[in-house]
């Protein structure tokens, strides 16, 4: 390992100006769109496309893997058009000759382990590099605690007092530095547009950074296999102009006013509060006592345009499927089937519609 | 002219077994040959089961939002599609080749402990049984706390933690039931088998090689099963200990991975993991022994580099105990680690480079003859070379953090462990056909299996790269529509499809050749390493006399020598060795001792998956039942006969 050390150190200083160099090349837009268009045929606007950086820690990335990509197509086209071409003209013909019986060529060889070094050195450095850029700590970050739920995320806001679930807000060009742990089982947060990914596990604290360039919605899933409805754990980022951003925290911190008339949404409140989702779901204001909270707080519920993990949008449909039979949607769900009727879930319905 | 070598047949449970033919000759013989058949033919049973299992999975995901599986049934298919493969698919397989053409090739007449080998491949099914026993008597659900909408089903019910087994997820809270206990009970005994046979191929090879066979004349598949024999030696028990970690976890109430007892989660992924990368050069290395012999064969060339080749083997699997943690980089390892483990793993990519470009200098300027065997071994370069080249952009830590847990990673180690280790092992299939059977395989319906497969294997694994990069994760049973991932899908799915055709064409032309082949002759492929000296099918008692090994590919040089260009020239004596050689291969002039069968191994196996019956339901009964079963098989094995005069050379 140490020679390793050795050997990045001091190809540093010949390699950094081939990296440069290499650098400028991909940086030329023509190579890499014919690239894309060579992969994308028939895909465009994959929500989760990790080849579309939105930020600047995706695209440090982002270069990294181009960089890479390059210099793979350049060794797979002189390797494999080596193969083919031996094939071609080394295939046996009825006047083939015997071939010389050679046994090795040790300066050939030694040149073909040399050469993989080098091509990898100039690899090695950026890498090194950006591994611990990617790790510090951004000065005057926004701090947000991500916790790791089978099958959502959860959202804190220690500066604010803000605790949401599913759809994580942030400023838009400014740093963000995540501070996730998870309350169950390994999850892997992963916002493909804003960074790579990076485990949530019990017990212990891991930080991620994101940076979104400009206002704009991204689309988060967790990587790591976790149980059941692994697939539906789903998240969105909304990143916001610093105004906007104000005022969604302001919104944020106000409670849900108690509902007292007798209004269907007042009737759902009754529901809330009678047919046991009180057990796991804090409405601040209505129901404030703290309790084994390990379903997302739902005092401003209506104005997140999804649920349930984010597999599903925010709408009535949707609301009153999810409500009859929680675990047809998100199997292994920890919400039970309450055996609702048709009129309280309507009334449900109704109700968190007035949570914004 | 005459073979007369009769067994005297004295059956009973007190002497050694004898039968020659029928289910008993099977069930109790130690001839390596049988058993390599044997585990061929089981680990041929059970790549179809993954593949139909795999099968399902692209059914699944043909479609967003696809109903056709529950998330139960798929998550049970992915981790039984893993593990079938790995553990009971590509190992016994390449376990195949060793008990068959390892004794072959060093001129020995069996391997070291006889019985061992037995051992080791009854241990091997009675651990598959086992682990598949869990379809009819396992049980999953939801974690504890959580809903189910419905029952999971018989396929459902198959361990669902996935093959990695990720803590604590597969922990008792989170997968509760019997299925992941089957998982890793199961992993357990498959485990023991491995770890018998890597001593017994270990102690073959630097005991049992024929004089002359120094170890720089060895052939390079026997290398190579030496290099992955001390790879199993040393990264077996890692998993050992870390299946009893979990078995504990799960039945006895330990916290070794769990964090509310001051466990640690992470703890198992570097403890699997560091058996995990090991295991990855237990699959390719032997496929890279087969693509060494193959080439220069059908090139009529010796192997470029033969010293490099050999020593590029035991580098990657020196170095593979020091790259584990790139299976982690996106848990949250130091970035000292992971530049650490970034540069090992690229470090890994030179030896593989060197082989690579050996296997080129080998096909340079040769007289490639290009039938099947040749055809997938060209295969296998190609399509390992695009596998090498995404492995490379693994060791990018920060790309490969956005790479980890998609489809672009199960894209690379399919090219590595599909177009790798499985078109190295069809093409020591055909190779070999002839030598095995005597009969030769049918070469338009071997060359139909090997386009069939190149092009549906693209077309499966090709799209996931970009599938991967366009954001599909592992492991999911459902996309979302809007993920706009349809239309690779269906392409992969198609080419699963295709590959199960080839599978087909390949089963077709095995069954039909196997019967109605044209009769091969003993050195069916001008070959150069001394078991085409043998004759085809090869007689139980291998070679007549020991052979004498003057040089690296000793049988070649027998029938060629070079002239003053270097070309190979026929000897004129060639013709007149080779018949002398058929002649004392089928007509052996000495005395021939061959270890006699026994009924103890099969015995002896068959009582550990009782003991796991017994820890998963905690029962005194069939704990007795297993030790009985282990202490008669050990008995009988410590005190039956050493030698039945099984074989007595009877002329005159």
């Amino acid at each position: 390992m140490i020679t390793l050390y050795m050997v990045s150190a001091l190809s540093l200083i010949i390699v950094d100006n081939i990296n440069m160099l290499v650098k400028n090349i991909i940086k030329l837009k023509n190579l890499r769109f014919l690239a894309l268009i060579f992969l994308s045929a028939c895909i465009e606007n994959a929500p989760l496309d990790s080849l579309s950086p939105e930020g600047p820690y995706a695209r440090s990335i982002d270069e990294l893997f181009w960089l890479t990509f390059w210099i793979a197509v350049v060794i797979f086209v002189i390797v494999q058009g080596a193969l083919l071409l031996s094939i071609f003209v080394f295939k046996e013909k009825p006047d083939s000759p015997e071939p010389k019986q050679i046994h090795g060529n040790t300066k050939l060889e030694i040149l073909w382990t040399i050469i993989p070094v080098i091509i990898l050195a100039v690899i090695a450095v950026p890498t090194v590099r950006t591994i611990f850029d990617l790790a510090n700590e951004p000065e005057d970050a926004l701090k947000i605690e991500v916790i790791g739920h089978q099958w959502w995320f959860e959202y804190k806001y220690p500066d604010y007092g803000i605790t949401t679930a599913n759809i994580l807000v942030i400023p838009a060009d400014r740093p963000i530095r995540l501070e996730m742990w998870s309350n169950d089982v390994l999850h892997n947060y992963w916002v493909p547009k804003l960074n790579g990914k990076r485990y949530l596990v019990p017990g212990q604290t891991t930080y991620l950074n994101l940076h979104a360039d400009s206002p704009d919605e991204f689309w988060a899933q967790c990587g790591e296999y976790c149980g059941l409805s692994h697939s539906k754990m789903r998240g969105r980022v909304l990143s916001l102009s610093e105004n906007d951003f104000q005022l969604w925290v302001k919104d944020q911190q106000r409670n849900a006013v108690k509902l007292e008339d007798n209004s269907l949404a007042a009737e759902g409140q009754q529901v809330y509060l009678n047919a046991g989702c009180t057990q796991c779901h804090v409405i601040d204001g209505v129901w404030d006592v703290q309790g084994d909270r390990i379903a997302p707080n739902l005092t401003h519920f209506a104005i997140r345009n999804v649920f349930a993990g984010a597999a599903l949008y925010n709408n009535r449909e949707n609301l009153s499927k999810w409500l009859a039979n929680p675990a047809e949607i998100k199997p292994g769900t920890f919400m039970p089937n309450l055996e609702l009727t048709e009129a309280e879930i309507n009334a449900l319905i109704a109700y968190l519609g007035t949570l914004k | 002219m005459t073979k007369i070598i009769e067994p005297k047949r004295q059956s009973s449970i007190f002497r050694r077994p004898s039968s020659e033919t029928g289910i008993w000759s099977w069930i109790t013989t130690v001839d390596h040959k049988k058993i390599g058949i044997m585990y061929g033919y089981a680990a041929f049973f059970f790549l179809l089961i993954g593949g139909l299992e795999a099968l399902v999975l692209r059914i699944q995901l043909s479609q967003p939002d696809n109903n056709f599986l529950t998330a139960a049934e798929y998550n049970a298919m992915f981790t039984m599609h893993g593990t079938t493969m790995i553990f009971l698919a590509i190992m016994p397989i390449s376990a195949a080749f060793f008990n068959y053409l390892l004794p072959l090739q060093i001129g020995a007449r069996d391997v070291a402990f006889p019985r061992l080998n037995a051992l080791s491949f009854w241990i091997f099914i009675f651990g598959g049984a086992f682990l598949y026993s869990t379809f009819i008597f396992g049980t999953a659900g939801a974690p504890e706390g959580g809903y189910l909408a419905e029952e999971v089903g018989w396929l459902g019910s198959a361990p669902n933690g996935g093959w990695f087994g990720y803590q604590p997820n597969a922990g008792m809270k989170y997968s509760p039931g019997t299925a992941m206990d089957y998982w890793a009970i199961g992993l357990q005994i498959l485990g023991i088998a491995s770890l018998i046979s890597a001593f017994n191929f270990i102690t073959t090879i630097i005991n049992m090689r024929t004089e002359g066979m120094r170890f720089m004349r060895m052939p390079v598949f026997t290398w190579m099963t030496f290099a992955v024999s001390f790879l199993l030696a040393f990264s077996l028990p890692i998993i050992a200990i870390a299946l009893f970690y979990v078995t504990f976890d799960r039945k006895f109430g330990t916290t070794f991975f769990l964090t509310e007892g001051g466990g640690d989660p992470i703890l198992w992924q570097h403890l699997f993991w560091l058996f995990g990368h090991p295991e990855v050069y237990i699959l390719i290395l032997p496929a890279f022994g087969i693509v060494s012999e193959v080439l220069p064969t059908f090139s009529r060339k010796p192997l470029f580099g033969y010293a490099a080749i050999v020593f590029a083997g035991f580098g990657i699997a020196f170095i593979g105990f020091g790259v584990w943690a790139h299976h982690m980089f996106a848990s949250a390892i130091s970035p000292v680690a992971q530049a650490g483990f970034g540069l090992s793993t690229m470090v890994i990519a030179v030896p593989t480079g060197v082989k690579i470009f050996n296997w080129l200098g080998t096909i340079w300027g040769g007289k490639l003859k290009l039938n099947t065997p040749m055809l997938f071994s060209l295969g296998f370069i190609g399509m390992f070379l695009i596998g090498g080249l995404s492995g490379v952009t693994h060791s990018i830590v920060p790309a490969d953090t956005q790479q980890t847990d998609t489809y672009y990673v199960v894209a690379h180690f399919h090219y590595v462990l599909f177009g790798g280790a499985l078109f190295g092992i069809f093409s020591g299939l055909y190779y070999w056909f002839p030598k095995v059977w005597g009969k030769m395989y049918n070469e338009s319906l071997g060359k139909i299996h090997f386009w069939l497969m190149m092009i549906g294997f693209n077309l499966t694994f090709g799209p996931m790269h970009w599938l991967g990069l366009q954001g599909q994760v592992r492991r999911t049973w459902v996309y979302a529509e809007e993920t706009n991932l349809q239309f690779w899908n269906i392409v992969v799915t198609v080419g699963a499809f295709i590959i199960a055709l080839s599978i087909i064409v390949f089963m077709i032309n095995w069954i039909f050749s196997k019967r109605n082949g044209e009769k091969a002759p003993f050195d069916p492929w001008d070959a150069r390493t001394i078991e085409w000296t043998i004759p085809s099918p090869t007689p139980v008692w291998n070679f007549s006399k020991a052979p004498i090994v003057k040089s690296l590919d000793d049988f070649w040089h027998t029938k060629y020598s070079e002239d003053e260009e270097g070309r190979a020239v026929k000897r004129a004596e060639a013709d007149q060795i080779l018949l002398d050689l058929e002649e004392e291969g089928l007509n052996p002039s000495e005395h021939i001792e061959l270890p006699s069968p026994s009924y103890f191994p099969i015995v002896l196996a068959s009582g550990l998956p009782f003991l796991g019956y017994a820890v998963i339901y905690k029962s005194i009964p069939l704990a007795l039942i297993g030790s009985i079963l282990l202490l008669i098989g050990g008995f009988g094995w410590g005190t039956e006969p050493l030698e039945e005069e099984a074989f007595e050379d009877s002329h005159e």
